[in-house]
């Protein structure tokens, strides 16, 4: 489902975020992506999204050439994937129900579906009672869970968390990933990035190691080693 | 679909300014100021150009005939000086009408009125008097009355006397008329500027909005739209006001400047082209609302 082939990115002639990365991820894999902070991991999944493109190599998505993706057409692509952020990144103006029902309307969503499907999921992420609260009502792992039931609304076939749980204590942490489970388990690849040794350990699923741009171990059932 | 989303963008576009209230009444103030400075300067043209009208309508010049030219010849010639473009008037002057109204000036002038009798002849020249549309085209006129089929009839002119005057009324009219232009296109251009950069402002305070919804998969225009719904609807709530503000505060000055300067009527001018004015407001407020938030918002769409 998502191939990078011989990937490269180097910032600036000589700053290398990654380097000669190969990867292949099939669908309805839960994939983490763990490595300390400056090692690639955003940049990688930012690859993925068209936010950045590769400075050597070729990124697949759907057997898709991202590279080659014409400025008008990212739209689409951004439409079969989720984001989640660290900061959450919500639209500060709008209410919970209309921060996920925007994601239904950018693919094209009718207003029935959009009134069916957006307190479906705020109930699947456990917030369908505050559906109309600004996000700066909101706790920071409420903010996250909104964040989720945005990237899923629209049933994309994969979901990009990047460091999700950056922000949250304990308690919000583990909400989140197991979230995230639950979400894969309905059949939606999940790629997890973070740092947080605790939840690779106990999550015991495939983990890519990224370390200074570079692919450094790559295993089913893996664990946070560095 | 295309109906669906048009809805949600105008949708989007009057919440985002009902939400953004303050933002929005800031940025309204500053279009409404640009749209007093150029209500403002359009008045402004009118009192400068009725200024300059009336100036123009008190020159003339007028050519006195030798008192042996017969009164047909002098019809004649102003047959031929009427036909001239810039001839807007020639009012002929009579040897009789000329005494008749020297007598009724020097009325209470005995000793002139008994060295008037005493002559037996009629001592005055006719004339006729001729105005043109400009002071500037006198010059020419002149030129044409001392052409030589005229130049027998013609005694004086008495253009040669009030040139210097004439020559500063025309200098001081040109001068009026494009300094005005100059100085509301600048004044013009200052406003508009300031407004731009308001809403360039009030667009930055959106660019992670804006990173959002592109991360989303929203299409450009997805994004723009209500954005230039809330453009629009800056320019016109500020032409609204700045019309509402406008005419009451005209109906109390313009007679005050009436008193002053006789031949402007603010007021009257204003009635007489309130639709001119109200779409000239319009079309400038929605333009520059619209059309700075399009060029705003240019940076932050960039893929």
């Amino acid at each position: 489902m998502i191939h990078f082939d011989s990937v490269s990115k180097i910032y600036n002639g000589n700053c290398a975020a990654l380097e000669d990365i190969n990867l292949r991820i099939k669908a309805k894999e839960f994939i983490s992506l763990a490595g300390p902070s400056g090692a690639g991991k955003s940049t990688l999944l930012k690859l993925l999204i068209c936010e950045e493109k590769p400075t050597q190599g070729k990124v697949f998505l759907d057997k898709q050439n991202l590279s080659l993706v014409k400025p008008k057409d990212l739209p689409a692509i951004r439409r079969k994937i989720g984001m989640v952020f660290q900061d959450f990144r919500l639209l500060a103006n709008r209410t919970i129900y209309e921060n996920v029902a925007f994601a239904m309307e950018v693919v094209g969503g009718t207003n029935d579906e959009i009134k069916q499907d957006v307190p479906q999921v705020l109930d699947v992420v456990g917030l369908a009672d505050k559906a109309e609260y600004f996000p700066n009502h909101l706790s920071g792992g409420e903010k996250q869970r909104v964040a989720i039931a945005r990237a899923l609304i629209h049933r994309p076939s994969v979901i990009l968390a990047d460091e999700p749980t950056g922000n949250l204590d304990l308690l919000n942490t583990w909400d989140i990933v197991k979230l995230l489970l639950k979400i894969n388990e309905l059949g939606t690849t999940i790629i997890l990035a973070t740092h947080n040794r605790e939840v690779i350990n106990n999550l015991g699923r495939r983990v890519i190691t990224l370390d200074k741009g570079k692919l450094i171990r790559d295993e089913e059932k893996g664990r946070y080693i560095l | 679909m295309f109906k669906t989303n048009l809805i949600r963008i105008l949708k989007t576009g009057f919440q985002n300014f009902w939400r953004n209230s303050w933002l929005s009444i800031a940025t309204i103030s500053v279009i409404f100021l640009t749209l007093s400075v150029i209500t403002a300067l359009v008045l402004l043209n009118v009192v400068s150009q009725s200024v300059v009208a009336n100036l123009q309508n008190k020159v003339d010049i007028s050519a006195y005939f030798h008192t042996q030219t017969p009164e047909d010849d002098i019809l004649d010639l102003r047959k031929h000086l009427v036909d001239l473009p810039e001839v807007e008037a020639v009012n002929y002057i009579s040897r009789e009408d000329a005494l008749e109204s020297f007598r009724e000036k020097h009325d209470d002038n005995e000793i002139l009125m008994q060295s008037i009798a005493e002559l037996n002849d009629n001592p005055l020249q006719a004339s006729l008097n001729i105005k043109s549309h400009t002071a500037s085209q006198y010059q020419g006129i002149v030129s044409f009355l001392e052409k030589d089929e005229y130049k027998s009839m013609v005694d004086k002119i008495n253009y040669h006397q009030n040139k210097e005057v004439i020559e500063r009324v025309s200098s001081l009219a040109a001068n009026i008329g494009t300094g005005g232009i100059a100085a509301s296109l600048i004044l013009a251009l200052m406003a508009i500027f300031v407004t731009f950069n308001t809403i360039r402002l009030t667009m930055y305070n959106w660019k992670d909005e804006i990173s959002v919804m592109r991360l989303v998969g929203a299409g450009n225009w997805y994004i723009r739209g209500p954005f230039l719904v809330e453009g629009v609807i800056y320019g016109l709530l500020a032409a609204l006001a700045s019309l509402i503000i406008s005419y009451p505060l005209l109906y109390l000055v313009s007679p005050k400047i009436t008193s002053f300067l006789p031949e402007v009527d603010l007021l009257y001018f204003f009635e007489a082209n309130i639709w001119q004015i109200i779409a000239l407001l319009i079309i400038v407020g929605v333009a520059l609302g619209c059309i700075s938030s399009a060029i705003a918002i240019r940076r932050y769409l960039r893929a």
